[in-house]
């Protein structure tokens, strides 16, 4: 489906890395309970940063509302697993999982795994074809291939399971590889995880958009952005949701932003430092252009607290926020439907019925 | 030296083995549940918590079992990824012990330590790792390294593996770091990492594993701290321990260090005539007549629909030389036509039909306890008074309320017997196992 230039209210995601492991269960409950969409998890190789996957999963069981969702990285990475890792993360969660993909870039990830190191264009070439197995995983099993027929004897529609047979593309740049499927856990409640990535990760040549539900979207200034957003859009088109991404500092318990000791290190994000009234302001801007809107706080607890009093509540008061669904799924925040399965008998019957005669 | 002779604790404990895969499981039954949806992994999670379980065991199986080169219709199948679930689950429980079964042969050493870690660290020190080293080609075809190694060697690589991953658990010099770097050069892979999580408040991941041939029986004597025995029945549990008693002797980690805890089913009732009855029941449900001819087709390589499941045992010969690998690792290598002759004389010897054989090949008959409450308690409180093992990993057949009747009528018993724990010990799954704390290794820090 086509998602509208300017929508009239956004979604709000929180970066939660900074509660680590031992802080989280309470960090995703106060997120949730501040209104955020969605809760992402940084998973790049640094000291002290447990799995993201598993601090998702972790958030499942004790929240109904906000979506989880991890970075997981596709280079060193067997895509098997991680597909079999995000459908699992659906189901812990009751469907509100999705997937940053991420292609690491560090040397260090390539030698712990005794990997070849991955750059350039070979990066997204790597990513293109992660997404390509998991979602053909994902749609392996049809949904109804669960039977349980008693008089039959038989637990599934073996018709309705399929091999994927993914061969990596003829310009593969890697070391080619084969995946044969069918996954291991039927489908995802979602069908589909909403799939997620750099903007920059995304484009002709790279990871094509339509694998893409959602493209996150940095640039230097919190001046630039607005213009990045429309250049994004315009070169990618209509059909992916744009989120974009904005580090926040806040005046709060009686400091100045400026004076704010936590402050987190340069990044390659707009910043936003000051008083809550003006990330009011910058956010109304913001949700006007993008689909929605990923803070990455200085400190969790503390940006937690002043986003929960002041501005959250301020902007949905102001129509540019939507209020959470309860019992929602992740691709109801991002305004996508449950597809069909690829494989589904049904769909080919369905196309098949469109192209033939009225 | 004391150390070398072995004590027995005086008490077993019990885990809970939820399967996700294969005949054990009933999905016949009204009340059988879903293998997917969380709430019935919290609710038997939860239920084990309350019984006091040690531990809370998930399999792993990285291909879709087939039948005739289709995937296998008759049994349960689909299950989530162990780790992942293992995490959900730690958000909803305090105590129990969460094991994931994973594979050394498709997954990298630094990978698997790190998220192993993570579990751990996640969960405040209740993971384990329960070590398995399927390495099949038709496996492989799921994996970019596809099927490299060869059966011989798996344990060879799987304790490279384990030796790596405990360095890299081993890594941080205090719970702040530096970490040491750890290098690997293998013969299938190579590690050179600085680890990333400092150790956990059970020191590191508790390893199971549950390799039965003498390799593994080594291999478990040297690096596991519980064993997932097939030996269930009294005498051979006793034969088993003694086994593993000298095994880890030998490797110089003393009687006690080696835990084991059998595989089991528990069918009970409130009279030995009931629990018996009940078992009839379980054992249809488990083993319909579909599931007899595929089964025997899994061997014979051909289709046996036309057979009669009722029946003696087909009078045809098997079509293949060798089983297939794809129905799973303990079928690897069996000769086809050899097996067929052996199994017919069986069957014709004993009266059986082709049903009521596959059933005695497939339900663990060694491994069940059938009986009244008490029974089984009187029964389960001699295996503690010996130490003829440390207790029972049980896989429950229905889900999710198959630990219910143990949890609420055995385990009182159990404990008014003085052999089963009436609390937790600790917050560890290391504590709650009673379990020694690793030793810091004193390798030097390498630049």
């Amino acid at each position: 489906m086509s998602i509208s230039n300017k929508k009239a209210s956004g979604f709000l995601a929180i970066e939660l890395d900074g509660a680590g492991y031992v802080n989280l269960a309470r960090a995703v409950l106060d997120a949730e309970s501040a209104g955020f969409h969605a809760a992402t998890f940084k998973d790049a190789p640094e000291a002290g940063r447990a799995n993201a996957l598993q601090r998702a999963a972790f958030a499942g069981p004790i929240t109904r509302t906000i979506a989880v969702v991890p970075e997981v990285d596709t280079v060193y990475t067997e895509p098997f697993h991680i597909s079999t890792q995000l459908a699992s993360l659906d189901y812990v969660s009751g469907g509100r999982a999705g997937w940053i993909v991420t292609a690491d870039e560090s040397p260090e990830a390539a030698a712990a795994v005794g990997r070849s190191f991955v750059e350039g264009d070979a990066l997204a070439q790597e990513a293109a074809a992660s997404i390509e197995v998991g979602r053909r995983l994902w749609d392996s099993w049809e949904d109804d291939a669960v039977i349980r027929d008693v008089a039959t004897g038989r637990y599934l529609d073996v018709d309705k399971l399929h091999y994927v047979d993914f061969e990596t593309p003829a310009d593969f740049s890697g070391t080619p590889y084969s995946v044969k499927g069918p996954s291991i856990i039927p489908r995802p409640l979602q069908g589909q995880l909403p799939v997620l990535a750099a903007a920059k990760l995304v484009g002709e040549g790279q990871v094509p958009v339509e694998v893409v539900d959602a493209v996150l979207v940095s640039a230097p200034t919190p001046e630039l952005l607005t213009a990045e957003i429309r250049d994004v859009r315009a070169r990618l088109g209509g059909s992916v949701a744009i989120v974009a991404e904005l580090d926040v500092v806040l005046d709060a318990r009686g400091q100045s932003a400026a004076s704010r000791p936590a402050a987190p290190p340069e990044s390659d994000r707009a910043r936003y430092s000051g008083p809550a009234g003006g990330l009011i302001d910058l956010l109304e801007v913001l949700l006007a252009e993008a689909e929605g809107v990923r803070l990455h706080p200085a400190a969790v607890e503390v940006e937690l607290e002043e986003l929960s009093r002041l501005v959250l509540p301020e902007l949905r008061r102001l129509g540019s926020l939507r209020p959470p669904v309860q019992d929602g799924t992740f691709r109801d925040v991002l305004g996508l439907e449950r597809p069909q399965s690829r494989y589904s008998t049904s769909a080919a019957a369905i196309a098949a019925g469109k192209q033939g005669p009225a | 030296m004391t150390r070398d002779i072995f004590q027995p604790s005086g008490r077993i404990q019990f885990g809970i083995f939820f399967q996700g895969v294969n005949s054990g499981t009933i999905w016949k039954a009204a009340e059988s549940g879903s293998q997917t949806d969380f709430e019935s992994f919290r609710h038997i999670v939860q239920t084990a918590e309350r019984g006091k379980f040690a531990a809370f065991f998930l399999g792993e199986g990285l291909r879709l079992r087939e039948h005739l080169g289709r995937p296998h219709a008759l049994d349960v199948a689909g299950r989530p990824d162990a780790q992942t679930m293992l995490a959900a689950l730690a958000s909803v429980t305090k105590n129990i012990g969460l094991v994931a079964t994973q594979n050394t042969t498709y997954n990298d050493p630094a990978d698997l330590a790190h998220r192993l870690s993570s579990l751990d660290l996640i969960s405040g020190g209740r993971a384990a790792w329960n070590v398995v080293t399927t390495d099949n080609a038709w496996t492989g075809a799921n994996f970019r390294r596809g099927g490299y190694l060869d059966h011989a060697d798996r344990y060879k690589h799987a304790e490279a593996f384990v030796e790596t991953a405990k360095r890299i658990w081993d890594s941080w010099e205090t719970p702040s770091g530096p970490a040491r770097r750890v290098l690997h050069e293998g013969q299938h892979y190579t590690v050179d990492v600085t680890p990333r999580l400092p150790r956990s408040a059970q020191y590191r991941p508790v390893l199971f594993q549950a390799g039965d041939s003498p390799d593994g029986r080594d291999f478990a004597a040297r690096q596991a701290d519980v064993i997932f025995s097939a030996h269930p029945k009294f005498d051979d549990a006793v034969e088993f321990r003694r086994d593993i008693v000298s095994r880890s002797v030998a490797a110089g980690r003393g009687a006690n260090a080696v835990q084991i805890m059998p595989a089991s089913e528990f069918i009970l009732a409130a009279t030995d005539q009931e629990a018996q009855e009940k078992k009839a029941w379980v054992r249809s449900l488990q083993i319909g007549p579909q599931q007899a001819i595929a089964y025997l087709e899994q061997f014979w390589g051909r289709e046996l629909s036309s057979y009669d499941p009722d029946g003696p045992l087909p009078e045809i010969d098997p079509v293949v030389e060798e089983t297939s690998e794809t129905r799973g690792s303990g079928f690897h290598g069996a000769k086809a036509r050899q097996l067929a002759d052996q199994w017919r004389a069986e069957a014709k010897d004993k009266g059986l039909s082709i049903r009521q054989f596959v059933t005695s090949k497939t339900a663990r008959i060694d491994a069940t306890f059938t009986g009244s409450y008490t029974a089984v308690a009187d029964h389960l409180a001699e295996y503690a008074r010996v130490g003829a093992v440390d207790g029972f990993n049980i896989s429950p057949w229905l889900i999710p309320t198959g630990l219910d009747d143990i949890v609420n009528h055995l385990v009182p018993e159990l404990q008014e017997r003085g052999v089963y724990p009436t609390e937790y010990r600790g917050t560890t799954l290391r504590e709650n196992l009673g379990l020694e704390t690793p030793v810091r290794s004193e390798e030097p820090a390498r630049a």
